[in-house]
Formats: structure tokens, C-alpha cells, sequence
């Protein structure tokens, strides 16, 4: 080591700091490929539904009517419907305060074997700042046209 | 009158700072020498006016004056007074007030006291101070202005997103820019450097203390804000890699990162283009992250302005900055001559380690924050989270921790790991230990078991270095670095215990149910109805006991705000040396019955207390640089005065 002159200390090093950097990105992208977690609405996982256990989100309107607590009183089922096909859906948890029939919901969680979306966790509207990315196209003339389809 | 003369404050101040650019360039050109005259008196000047323009938004706040259209769309008469100075900085406008601020204060504090470097390198600093500067007053005067007029004044205010009507924001905020400007500063210093092609220790010394301030701030602000959105959010969760959090992480992983890399500069003078790099990145990093937040490109509770317009101007300020620096950076750093050689086994090794580990996981994060961006714009919606970023930022993090672990005992320059044979295994040891008590307990999963066994290792070769020295003697900085490593060690403990043991209870009950998580018992005793300044809620009365100890009460509350409508969940937390007991409260089901879910989570605190640690270690480095800088210009006064007196 102590023939190598700076100059070459300089490249070595920077050969190393590359190598490292660029591995990262590799790295990372293959991981992003494998692990994102993609955002389906409810025709598009009928359709194509997703490995089981897989991460995915699921988007979409509560179904009128489609809400049912088990006796245990935490364990709740509701579809989830985006005009074209519904997907069931089974939480365990406390609810966010906005999430009511009728009102768009993102839920994260994957797809069971039976066909059931087991959900995580639940994001509905927190209040008027604060809407799940996913539903923010949804809201409006969009999500009328699904709630108006759906309840009839 | 208070708007108009904020305003004229802020105008006066963003002329000042084109003074201070126009004179910095041109006093670096032969013809334009006395235009340097100029340059600090500009700064300090822009530095007092801006404190005048964000007193003034800070009086309109408390006031509440509604007859200026930020106020009134942030503020309510009926809210408790802490809420209503925050308040400023809890919106899109007051936030970028405060942050030109504290950028000028910086920029005046270095015009005042820094005399070190030589005066063209200090020139060119405070030139690019004041370029940076500039680009965010055009922001806030030509898309951003809080001093707006509304006519006629509002009836009553808008009020304040319930969910940052807390003690936190308070403090939040204000923590996180500290830090972010901080790092303003190590970017126009090493801007001054290159362009003035003055990469010296000196230099590194000069801009420590600014980076070791900024960082101590990040951790702060990230600390205090991850243990706000655990109590607040009630989701018992402490780090969701949202894409806000990841906007705090970057730049604190670049500035821990530019940290080490300046000391090798300072104490070595080696890394000397690394460290340039390293202070052009850290800075970016902090525009991207204002970028992320403030664009409205994210939607969350951080997202105040959703206007292109703005995003676009945020995005055009960091091409410009980062572009031209960039730019810089490659013309310049061929110029810069090799700093002294070093062996791979020495700490400028271990360092080297870390500053390549630290940048690989700061590209990790950076692409898992980007990439959803990146494919929205191809029609495709993914979200990335803790499935990405855990493992693959673990991947680097773990050689780091290794090497953490036994990197300070090595000494600079060259050195041979069979000197330091006994610590290594004292090192192993503690990890033999970790991996034994972990798989006695079973059932865990890899990376916390990974992390327990190298929260082991971390906190005994942490405190290794001490080993030998005499404790009274031992400098300040030596002590920091020590405290700091160990803060990692805690709170790499915490998040790996808090994922590794974390027990978890959901129940619907009644008035008088019992419910058990982990060693606790909890009794429901009654739900009723409470009422606070601004709000309603329900109150769940909890009477909770530890094995057999006395119970204790606790109260999480469901709150409903009027202003603007919108309920939160207020958990309620019970604090042990071991651990916290977490409940939340929901809703009512249908016969009656009421959700509470309960968290036991042993020794989650270290997380938090292991980050107040790190900022300590950095608050004594920080004291201990800054003394021995004092005292250093001290004696070098004393001799120069001998010295005249001599000659008379």
C-alpha cells in the first residue's frame, strides 16, 4: 500500500464509492420491482388478482349495505366496489372516523386465498387536507358516479 | 400597519441580500476589492430585517388579525394562545418566513463572528449565502407572500388542522429548519471553498461546528417527530417511511455522513473533494426534502400548499442550486489537490466505511421515496414501505454498525486490527451473548434479531474507547462521539425490541370488561363525555396494573374539533423503564360495546431516548470544538499582544 501514490489512492477510493453507490442502486431497483406494493381498484384485481401475499392496496367505495361486525364486535366485512366488480374485505381493528358506507376507502393488506382482501390497515378521508393519494381522482363526479350505480 | 411594515421588512431584506451577492462576486474580481466592505454589514442588516418580518407575522398570529388572509385561513380567535403563535409556522407561508429567516440569522452570525478563513473564501461564502437566500425570497414575495390583505376582513378564522393542534408542533417545525438551514450554511461554505480553491483543514474546522448544530437539530426534529406521529396518529407505530419522514431522514443521513467526513478533513486533511461533495449533498437534500413537503406533490398533513405554481418554483429553485453547484463541483474539483494518504486498516478507513454506507442507504431512501412519483407519472399508483426500505437499507447498515463498533479504537493513519485483538472480542463476545438471549426467547424475526445482536456489539465497543483514559481528562468531543455511538446502540435496542416483542390486544367491551396485553391488566371503568377548549370527546376510564402492582388510570380520548370538523384519537400512553402501555380508544359498536386497542411494547422508549442521546453526544462535541477554538484564538491574541509589545 505505501507505493501507492495519491493520485491513485484518489481513484481507489472512488472505484470503491461507486461500486458501493451503483450496487445500491441495483440493489434498490430490483427491490422496488419485488416490494412496491401496487394500488388495484376492485375490477382490476377481479380480473388480474395479485399473488397471495402479496402487498398490494386495494381502492374503492363501501358498499351500501355491506357492512357487518362479527360477535366479537372488531372483526368487520364490507365490500369494497368501484362500479364494475366488488371485492370482500375483512379488518380487524378500530376504524378511521370517516369511513362510513358509501364513502371511498384505500385499504392496504393482500389478497387471501379465498378470494378475501385481508386488510391491515384502513385509510378513509381524514377531513377535507387530507385525503389517501389514491382517492383524491376518485373523489368527485367520479365517486358520485359510483355511489350512485352501486346503491341502487 | 404590522403587515404592511413585515412586508416592507421582507423587501428591504430580499434587496439586501442581492447587495450582499452583487458585491461577494464582484469583490472576488480584481477592479471590485472595496465592494467587500459591503459584504458583512449587507448580511447582518438582512438578518435583522428578516427577524422583523417574522416578529411582525408572529404578532399578527397572537393578535389574531384577521384582516390578513393567512390568519384567517389558519387561525381561530377561540384556540389557546401556544396554538395560536404556532400557528405561523403551521402553514405554507409563515413556514418559508421562518425559514429565510433562520437562514439570514445564519448568515449574519457568520458575517459577525467568523474571521478564520481567508477573507476571499469568506467573501465567496457569504456570496453564495445570499444567492441561496435570494431564490426563496422571490418565493415568498412573488408566489408565497403571508402579509397578503384580506378585504373585508374575515368574520372568524378557518382554524388550525386539529391534528397539529399540539404541543409537538410547537416545537417541531422550527427543530427540523434549524437543521435544514444549518446545512445552508456547510453548502455556501464549501461553494466559497471551490470556488476560491481553498479545501484546507481550517476549512473543515470552520464549517464544523455548523454542520455538527444543523445535525444536532435533524435529530432533534426527527426524534420529536416520530414519537408525535406514534402518540398522535394512534397507530402505535413509531416510523412509517412516509415519504414526509423520509423528507427528515436524507438530509440527517448526508449531514451524519459530511459529519465524519469533515473530522477525517479537519484532524487528517484527507477526503478533502469527498467532503465538498458531501456538503453540496446534504444541502440538496434538504431542498428536496422542502421540495416534497411543501410542493403539494405529496398529499399528507405536511402538504400545505397544493399549487403547482409553487411546487414548480420549489423544483426550479433546487434545479437551479444544486445545477449550479454541481456544475461547480465539476469544474473545480480536478483543482483541488490530493489531501494525505492513509492505509485501509485505520480510522480513516472505518470512516470511508461509513461515509460510502451512509450515501448507499441515503440512495435507497431516495429512490423508494422518488419511485412512486416516478411511476405515477407512467399511470402506474405503488406505494413503497417497510418491506422495501428494511431490508435494503439493512443490508448496508449492518457492515456499518460492525463497523462502528471497533472503528474508534483504530488509530489514524495506519494501524493493525491485532492491536486492537482485545476489544474485537470483547466486540464478538457481546454479540455471541446477544445472539444466545435472543434465541432463548424464539420466535423472532431476522432483522430484529439482527438488531438486538448488533445493538450489543454497538454499545460495548461504543464505550470501549474509554477504556484506559482518564475520564476527567478525556475532551469533550471524545465524550460526544461516545454518547452518540451509544444513543445508536439504545435506540437500535428500542426498535428492534418494540418489532421483536411487541404484544398487541383488540377487544369490543363494556363498562366493567377486562382486557389483557402482555403482563397487563386493564379494566374498563366508564366511557363519558369530556370537553376541552376547542373540542368534545369521549373519554374511556381505564384503571391498568402490571402483574400485581397498585392499577393506574389512564384516558385515551376520541375527540371531535369544530373548527375545522374533524375527529382524532387521542391515545393514552402508560410509561415504564421497560416499556410502554398503549390504548385507544374507537368506536362504539353496535350493542353497545366500545374498541380499545391495546399495545405492550417493552422497551420501545429506547428508540426515542436513544435519539435525545445522539443529539447530546453532538451538543458536547459542539461545546467541546467551540472551546478549544475560543481558547485557541485566545492565546493566539495573547501572543500576538506580546508580540507588539515587544517590538515597541
Amino acid at each position: 500500500m505505501s507505493a501507492i501514490k495519491p493520485k491513485h489512492q484518489r481513484l481507489v477510493l472512488l472505484v470503491i464509492a461507486l461500486i458501493a453507490l451503483i450496487g445500491a442502486g441495483l440493489l434498490a431497483a430490483w427491490a422496488l420491482r419485488n416490494q412496491a406494493s401496487y394500488f388495484y381498484v376492485p375490477s382490476e384485481i377481479v380480473a388480474h388478482p395479485p399473488e397471495a401475499d402479496r402487498a398490494v392496496r386495494l381502492g374503492g367505495m363501501v358498499q351500501a349495505g355491506s357492512i357487518k361486525t362479527d360477535p366479537d364486535g372488531v372483526t368487520i366485512h364490507f365490500m369494497v366496489g368501484d362500479g364494475k366488480a366488488n371485492v370482500p374485505v375483512v379488518y380487524a381493528g378500530i376504524v378511521p372516523s370517516l369511513f362510513v358506507e358509501g364513502s371511498g376507502v384505500v385499504a392496504e393488506g393482500r389478497m387471501g386465498k379465498d378470494g378475501t382482501f385481508v386488510a391491515d390497515n384502513l385509510l378513509a378521508k381524514h377531513d377535507e387536507n387530507y385525503v389517501p393519494r389514491e382517492l383524491k381522482d376518485m373523489s368527485g363526479a367520479q365517486a358520485k358516479a359510483v355511489v350512485s350505480e352501486t346503491s341502487q | 400597519m404590522i403587515a404592511e411594515f413585515g412586508l416592507a421588512a421582507l423587501w428591504l431584506a430580499a434587496a439586501l441580500a442581492a447587495l450582499q451577492l452583487l458585491s461577494g462576486c464582484l469583490s472576488l474580481t480584481e477592479k471590485g476589492q472595496n465592494l467587500a466592505l459591503l459584504v458583512r454589514p449587507a448580511a447582518v442588516i438582512q438578518a435583522v430585517l428578516c427577524a422583523a418580518a417574522f416578529g411582525s407575522l408572529l404578532l399578527l398570529f397572537a393578535r389574531t388579525d384577521l384582516s390578513v388572509l393567512l390568519v384567517a385561513m389558519n387561525s381561530h380567535s377561540a384556540k389557546p394562545m401556544i396554538f395560536k403563535v404556532a400557528a405561523t409556522w403551521g402553514n405554507h407561508e409563515g413556514s418559508m418566513l421562518l425559514w429565510v429567516t433562520v437562514m439570514a440569522l445564519a448568515g449574519g452570525l457568520i458575517a459577525l463572528i467568523e474571521k478564520r478563513l481567508p477573507e476571499r473564501t469568506m467573501l465567496a461564502t457569504l456570496g453564495a449565502q445570499a444567492f441561496v437566500g435570494l431564490g426563496f425570497y422571490a418565493f415568498l414575495l412573488f408566489s408565497s407572500n403571508p402579509f397578503e390583505r384580506l378585504s373585508p376582513p374575515a368574520e372568524q378564522g378557518m382554524g388550525l388542522n386539529p391534528l397539529l393542534q399540539d404541543i409537538g408542533l410547537a416545537f417541531h417545525p422550527p427543530t427540523l429548519y434549524l437543521g435544514y438551514v444549518g446545512l445552508s450554511v456547510a453548502f455556501s461554505f464549501a461553494v466559497g471553498a471551490l470556488l476560491t480553491r481553498n479545501v484546507t483543514p481550517e476549512f473543515a474546522r470552520v464549517m464544523r461546528p455548523w454542520i455538527l448544530g444543523a445535525w444536532i437539530f435533524l435529530t432533534l426534529g426527527i426524534t420529536a417527530g416520530s414519537y408525535w406521529a406514534y402518540y398522535e396518529l394512534g397507530w402505535g407505530g413509531w416510523w412509517f417511511w412516509d415519504p414526509v419522514e423520509n423528507a427528515s431522514l436524507m438530509p440527517w443521513l448526508a449531514a451524519t455522513a459530511l459529519l465524519h467526513s469533515a473530522s477525517v478533513l479537519a484532524s487528517r486533511d484527507a477526503l478533502r473533494t469527498w467532503t465538498i461533495m458531501l456538503g453540496v449533498i446534504a444541502f440538496s437534500m434538504s431542498m428536496m426534502g422542502t421540495f416534497l413537503v411543501r410542493s403539494g406533490i405529496l398529499t399528507s398533513v405536511h402538504a400545505f400548499a397544493v399549487d403547482p405554481e409553487r411546487g414548480s418554483f420549489i423544483l426550479a429553485l433546487l434545479v437551479l442550486n444544486i445545477g449550479a453547484a454541481l456544475v461547480l463541483f465539476a469544474l473545480r474539483a480536478n483543482t483541488i489537490s490530493e489531501g494525505q494518504q492513509f492505509r485501509a486498516v485505520s480510522r480513516e478507513g472505518a470512516l470511508v466505511i461509513n461515509n460510502v454506507a451512509l450515501s448507499a442507504i441515503l440512495g435507497i431512501v431516495l429512490l423508494g421515496t422518488l419511485y412512486p412519483l416516478l411511476t405515477e407519472a407512467f399511470g402506474i399508483r405503488v406505494s413503497v414501505g417497510p418491506p422495501y426500505f428494511n431490508p435494503v437499507s439493512a443490508i448496508f447498515a449492518v457492515p456499518m454498525l460492525i463497523v462502528l463498533a471497533v472503528g474508534p479504537m483504530l488509530r489514524w493513519r495506519r494501524d493493525s486490527l491485532g492491536r486492537i485483538e482485545k476489544p474485537i472480542i470483547a466486540v464478538i463476545l457481546a454479540g455471541l451473548v446477544g445472539i444466545i438471549v435472543a434465541f432463548s426467547l424464539g420466535g423472532i424475526e431476522l432483522l430484529p434479531f439482527i438488531g438486538i445482536v448488533l445493538s450489543l456489539m454497538v454499545a460495548v465497543g461504543s464505550v470501549l474507547p474509554l477504556k484506559g483514559r482518564s475520564l476527567r481528562r478525556l475532551p469533550l468531543a471524545v465524550w460526544g462521539m461516545v454518547i452518540a455511538h451509544l444513543g445508536i446502540a439504545v435506540a437500535l435496542f428500542g426498535m428492534s425490541a418494540d418489532s421483536a416483542f411487541t404484544q398487541q390486544t383488540l377487544v369490543a367491551a363494556s363498562p366493567g370488561d377486562v382486557a389483557k396485553v402482555g403482563p397487563w391488566t386493564i379494566t374498563l371503568e366508564s366511557v363519558d363525555p369530556v370537553a376541552g377548549p376547542n373540542w368534545t370527546a369521549l373519554e374511556g376510564r381505564m384503571a391498568a396494573s402490571y402483574r400485581d402492582e397498585p392499577a393506574q388510570r389512564i384516558a385515551p380520548q376520541s375527540r371531535t374539533f369544530w373548527a375545522p370538523p374533524q375527529q382524532t384519537s387521542e391515545s393514552a400512553l402508560l410509561t415504564r423503564w421497560n416499556g410502554q402501555l398503549y390504548a385507544v380508544i374507537g368506536n362504539e359498536a353496535e350493542d353497545g360495546r366500545w374498541q380499545l386497542r391495546l399495545w405492550w411494547k417493552p422497551f420501545v422508549t429506547f428508540i426515542w431516548y436513544g435519539g435525545i442521546m445522539i443529539a447530546l453526544g453532538g451538543l458536547l462535541a459542539l461545546m467541546g470544538r467551540v472551546s478549544v477554538d475560543l481558547r485557541r484564538r485566545h492565546a493566539q491574541r495573547r501572543i500576538e499582544q506580546r508580540h507588539e509589545g515587544y517590538v515597541q
